[in-house]
């Protein structure tokens, strides 16, 4: 039996970074808004309070904070044609689950894509020739240029209080920033963090070899902030303990620390936690979403809220998977290459090195996950690939973004594994080790795509989401290249041993951690054919459907995702509170 | 060379006769440090499970773990022995609580082998695979030495845990190296969490290495002791309750 409710004006699904900021433009816009959140109503003061909340046992090692898969988790294979399995628990990447989702539970990094990245195929054509791109790599422009969202990333830095140093403001390149990226309205809110003593390391190593240094834009923030909305931040502990955990000083930017202290005051706004969402109501006829059905998981009761407006805010795999078991738009098939909705599933291709300094104090403890130094010289296309076989580039960047002593235990190559070698080995490095890191771009190919699994049911006896993803051709040439050109630097700090080299050489693995940047599935694009959503992230199937997310990305650069996500989050806002709301229909014509 | 700020009494405490056989390990092992030879053999006594109640572990279960976690964790002047460190304990606590009986775990068949990137495909909870774990191992054990595992010399024991590292203990029906990776992760887990969990005894692992732990409040620390080696006595969620 599903109840039905009474209609109203919107339902936010999933209330993490792009559901709290979209429900707060709604709700300021003078909308009722109903916020759908499937986990439970966390609240800082009382789920993130210390000494309980620096349990590395319970919180980074069990998850605590994370997606429980035993409610819902996915399926994942290397090819179609192959049987996925399901990951039935979670290593490579952590998706978020409860109120603030994985915003809750991230490091902070919080960049502006390349102007590169936004135009990325028709740049690419224009630099090496218009047959440069392989058939198989399915790359695409975003549908807004980097000028165009620069006033919505800098409106999310602000939201965040992000910490850090323009390198380009208003075409001014300065020093000390990162001399790549596209031209700033205005520096960050707060000063750079703290230096670690491996970015100093990094950065001195880096200006020696000719590169340009830079330090994370960082939403763990150096300051106490009151951001535009009225939410008061705090100044970071450098505590080593941001991903994976809730802030327990609100220093940590969040959907609960920067967004949910206003929205949860706002009378247009009503919260409905461990509310499940299972589908979409999809009427074909007059192609509009008519309400969202969800299951209430204290009760077992399903219920049915008709709206006007929905706005689909999970995570990137939660936005596919609703999408499909929704009946809403054409799924992806990779034979014909035809259908939209699955398609171009990207990830991130990471490769680390450990080195060890026998005469430096790391202190890896006092960190943030947003610690680090960082250089651009080899993303984007900021170097020539004439030859090089590959598109693309990476992030390099050092420095440690916790000392916790179960999972931040480095040792050189050799060591045995246990006895007393190994603790000797332990006592000796743990203070003088760190990483270096390359994390690079992920370019769709035709190949890797999300689908609906024919045999795996989640809790409520629901398809899983089936993920068909392997590392190709264009990821493992890169990674190569990138993992030489950090070996180089790494080389250039004068560490004690080096680790080895870590590019991706070997098939996707769902165990070990790489990265929770999970995007695409969902795509924009200017085409109803071949993208599900257009430049303002509207459905091309329903008018009144809008979906938010990293699901949106035609393909993953090598910078973190978040502040784009945030800065697409405003773009839509603005388009549906300006434009939609005064004349509902379609925002491009198609 | 021994930490002082372990107490004696804490050291030994648990472990029952074997408690000689600790020390005589720990002096052996010392001068054994000194040359950076591997420890005699002479010191081989039956491992002893802890004296603690245990609340699922069987005796025998409880000496296997006990004996692996002593040969990965030895009593030397860093540490008492895993044991003496409360890892069995810390693992029977684990495995008899949520984590142990299936808690976050996607446990929906079919049941498929599946290729090695797709992780973990036993229906097993963390309870049951160490359950059957330790009886395949143990079976393997006598097959090869003619004893189960925790009766092996602290070099056959080492030996053995070598072989299933190196994939090469033919267990029957089970995956030899993945078992000895859960087992070291356990083994690491207890030995570095938090000391509430009932490993890691008077913050025993976080001296060794100069981890401060809690509270962990560095905004004016950062600058600092940026590069400079920090002193602070470590503290542990007990400790700030």
């Amino acid at each position: 039996m599903v109840t039905r409710l009474k209609e109203t004006d919107a339902v936010v699904i999933g209330i993490g970074w792009t559901g709290s900021i979209l429900a707060l433009e709604l709700a300021k816009a003078g909308l009722n808004v109903v916020g759908l959140e499937r986990g439970a109503a966390r609240r800082p003061d009382k789920d993130f309070a210390t000494p309980e909340i620096r349990d590395e046992l319970t919180y980074a090692v069990r998850q605590k904070l994370v997606q429980d898969p035993a409610v819902e988790t996915f399926t994942m294979r290397h090819e179609s044609g192959e049987t996925a399995l399901p990951i039935r628990r979670f290593g490579a990447f952590l998706p978020g689950m409860g109120l603030g989702g994985a915003g809750t539970i991230w490091n902070g990094l919080t960049w502006r894509f390349l102007p590169f990245d936004h135009q990325l195929r028709s740049r690419i054509e224009a630099r090496y020739g218009k047959s440069a791109i392989p058939v198989d790599m399915t790359i695409a422009d975003w549908q807004m240029s980097y000028d165009e969202l620069e006033p919505f990333y800098e409106r999310f830095e602000k939201l965040c209080g992000t910490s850090g140093k323009a390198g380009n403001l208003r075409g001014t390149r300065i020093d000390g920033g990162n001399i790549f990226e596209g031209p700033r309205q205005s520096d960050y809110p707060n000063r750079p963090l703290t230096q670690s003593q491996a970015g100093a390391l990094f950065e001195r190593a880096a200006k020696s070899l000719g590169y340009h240094p830079y330090p994370t834009p960082a939403s763990t923030i150096s300051a106490a902030y009151t951001n535009p909305e009225g939410a008061v931040m705090g100044a970071c502990e450098y505590c080593g303990h941001c991903d994976r955990f809730g802030c327990a000083v609100n220093a940590k930017a969040s959907p609960n620390a920067s967004v949910l202290p206003i929205l949860l005051q706002d009378r247009h706004f009503t919260l409905r936690a461990d509310s499940f969402v299972t589908q979409i109501v999809y009427d074909k006829a007059s192609r509009k979403a008519t309400a969202v059905r969800y299951v209430d998981m204290n009760t077992g009761q399903e219920f049915e809220q008709p709206a006007g407006l929905i706005a689909l805010c999970s995570y990137t795999f939660s936005n596919t998977r609703l999408m499909l078991l929704s009946g809403i738009g054409t799924p992806y098939d990779p034979q014909t290459m035809t259908g939209a909705v699955g398609k171009n599933y990207c990830y991130q291709v990471t490769a680390p090195q450990h080195l060890f300094f026998a005469d430096e104090e790391i202190n890896p403890f006092m960190a943030t996950g947003a610690h680090a130094m960082n250089i651009d010289d080899f993303n984007g296309d900021n170097f020539d690939h004439e030859g090089l076989g590959f598109f693309g580039g990476a992030l390099i960047f050092a420095g440690p973004t916790h000392g916790r002593p179960i999972m931040g235990r480095a040792l050189p190559p050799g060591t045995p594994r246990w006895g007393r070698a190994w603790k000797q080995a332990t006592a000796q490095w743990y203070n003088h080790s760190f990483s270096i890191h390359a994390s690079g771009a992920s370019y769709a190919h035709r190949g890797n795509y999300l689908d609906l699994d024919p045999t795996y049911r989640d809790r409520l006896g629901r398809p899983l989401l089936r993920m068909t993803y392997n590392f190709r051709d264009n990821d493992r040439k890169l990674s190569a290249y990138v993992a030489e050109k950090a070996s180089g630097l790494a080389k250039a700090m004068n560490p004690t041993v080096m680790g080895p080299a870590q590019p991706r050489r070997g098939d996707f693995d769902v165990a070990p951690y790489q990265s929770t940047h999970n995007t695409g599935g969902t795509i924009m694009g200017a085409d109803p054919k071949t993208s599900v959503v257009n430049r303002y992230l509207q459905s091309w199937d329903a008018d009144n459907l809008f979906i938010l997310g990293a699901s949106v990305f035609p393909q993953n650069p090598a910078h973190p995702p978040t502040g784009a996500v945030g800065a697409l989050a405003y773009w839509a806002a603005q388009a549906i509170t300006t434009r939609y709301l005064k004349s509902p229909g379609k925002l491009v014509s198609a | 060379m021994v930490d002082q700020t372990i107490p004696r009494r804490n050291f030994l405490k648990g472990a029952g006769v074997a408690g000689t056989a600790v020390a005589a390990t720990l002096s052996s092992g010392l001068a054994a440090c000194a040359d950076g030879q591997t420890p005699s053999a002479a010191a081989a006594k039956p491992a002893t499970p802890p004296s603690e109640p245990l609340l699922t572990l069987t005796p025998g279960e409880a000496a296997f773990l006990s004996a692996v976690y002593d040969t990965f964790i030895p009593a030397d002047q860093f540490s008492p022995s895993g044991t003496d460190c409360g890892l069995v304990v810390y693992i029977d606590r684990q495995l008899a609580g949520a984590w142990g009986q299936g808690a976050r775990f996607y446990r929906m068949g079919p049941f498929l082998p599946g290729k090695p990137e797709q992780g973990y495909q036993l229906p097993l909870t963390p309870r049951e695979y160490f359950a059957n774990g330790i009886a395949a191992a143990n079976a393997w054990s006598r097959k090869t030495y003619g004893t189960p595992f925790d009766q092996l010399s602290p070099a056959d024991r080492d030996a053995a845990l070598k072989t299933m590292d190196g994939g090469k203990a033919e267990f029957v029906d089970f995956n030899s190296k993945r078992f000895l990776e859960t087992l070291y992760q356990s083994a690491m887990e207890g030995f570095f969490a938090d000391p509430i969990y009932g490993g890691n005894r008077d913050k025993v692992s976080w001296k060794m290495v100069n981890y401060p732990g809690l509270p962990a409040t560095y905004a004016t620390k950062a600058a600092e002791y940026r590069g400079k080696k920090v002193n602070l006595s470590p503290q542990s969620i007990a400790d700030l309750n």
